[in-house]
């Protein structure tokens, strides 16, 4: 099987897994077990009716913006542990948000991947996870900021529950009509864009960026092999140039990079290269 | 090993931070959040 393949179906495998409780779906009732106890590598909204673990950001959020502060250390350790083993792979292999928006990205529409303020919007993110999901949340107790003003998965999972559940259609008022603008915005421009919440927006993957240099699945560059023809750059959807910064800050780890190279300068792996 | 010391002192920190957490008592916070619906999250404020 190909790696895109094979990358396709861990992230159909990775979604279904997060989101097992198919009954809720059909009820409207979201899951209550233990395994809501432990946060997901990927941003998967615990309102979900599927969702049988809870969100890392939203679980974050949950302890900064309390009337009484205590530190994460909980919720803060799961996202360094995912980020030292995987760093940005876990939005390349196992976000089920990510995974959507990499479906919508294969429906034929006008493509336009690189544009000039690409560079600069990718700050961002960073922008986001600082002021969205840890300042304002703290300064504002009890207000989780980034679920409630941006977070599209929240507002695809207040759909599903809404299908389901006609006490909470009743109560969809201008907060749902403001986040139901963006969840479109973000449904439209994955469709022209490859991933826009993911370089632009998400705070996880801000997170996560940070451990792309040290993770223990990592890319590595032979200089001696690579022979800087530019094919690693121009197949690169992330817009990361591999020959430069083969563990970028922005790579989700497709490997797209490593199969289109003809030197085979680039590896990935969790080993020393072969 | 060494390509990979940097990665291995993190994991170990991160155990650490979980271990002082769940002494903490609190993944039973994060369940009790999340078994409740997030109005919030789901944009009825």
């Amino acid at each position: 099987m190909d790696r895109k393949k094979r990358r396709t179906g861990i992230q159909a495998a990775a979604a279904l897994i997060q989101n097992a409780n198919i009954k809720g779906f059909f009820t409207g009732k979201i899951y209550d077990g233990a395994t809501k106890s432990v946060c997901v590598p990927g941003l998967n909204c615990y309102s979900c009716p599927g969702a049988v673990g809870s969100c890392p950001i939203g679980s974050l959020q949950s302890f900064l913006s309390g009337i009484k502060f205590r530190f994460p250390y909980y919720v803060a350790g799961l996202l360094i542990f995912f980020g030292a083993l995987a760093g940005r792979a876990v939005c390349g292999f196992l976000c089920p948000f990510g995974f959507i928006q990499d479906l919508l990205f294969m429906i034929p529409f006008y493509k336009k991947n690189r544009f000039k303020i690409d560079r600069y919007l990718r700050y961002l993110k960073y922008l986001v996870l600082l002021l969205l999901v840890i300042i304002l949340p703290m300064t504002f107790n009890l207000t989780p900021f980034f679920c409630k003003y941006v977070c599209p998965e929240g507002t695809l999972s207040g759909l599903m529950l809404a299908a389901a559940d006609k006490t909470l259609r009743a109560q969809l008022g201008p907060l749902f009509n403001w986040k139901f603008i963006l969840l479109l915005i973000t449904i439209v421009t994955s469709l022209i864009v490859y991933r826009p919440f993911c370089k632009y927006i998400c705070p996880l993957g801000a997170v996560y960026g940070l451990f792309n240099r040290t993770a223990i699945y990592r890319m590595t560059l032979d200089k001696d092999k690579c022979i800087r023809c530019g094919k690693c750059e121009k197949a690169c959807r992330m817009n990361v140039d591999p020959s430069k910064t083969p563990n970028s800050m922005e790579c989700i780890r497709c490997g797209e990079c490593v199969d289109t190279c003809p030197s085979k300068a680039l590896y990935l792996g969790i080993k020393k290269r072969p | 090993m060494k390509r990979n010391l940097p990665a291995i002192l993190l994991l170990i920190f991160a155990a650490a931070l979980i271990v002082v957490g769940i002494i903490m008592h609190q993944p039973g916070s994060v369940l009790s959040k999340a078994v409740r619906i997030c109005m919030e999250c789901i944009g009825l404020g």
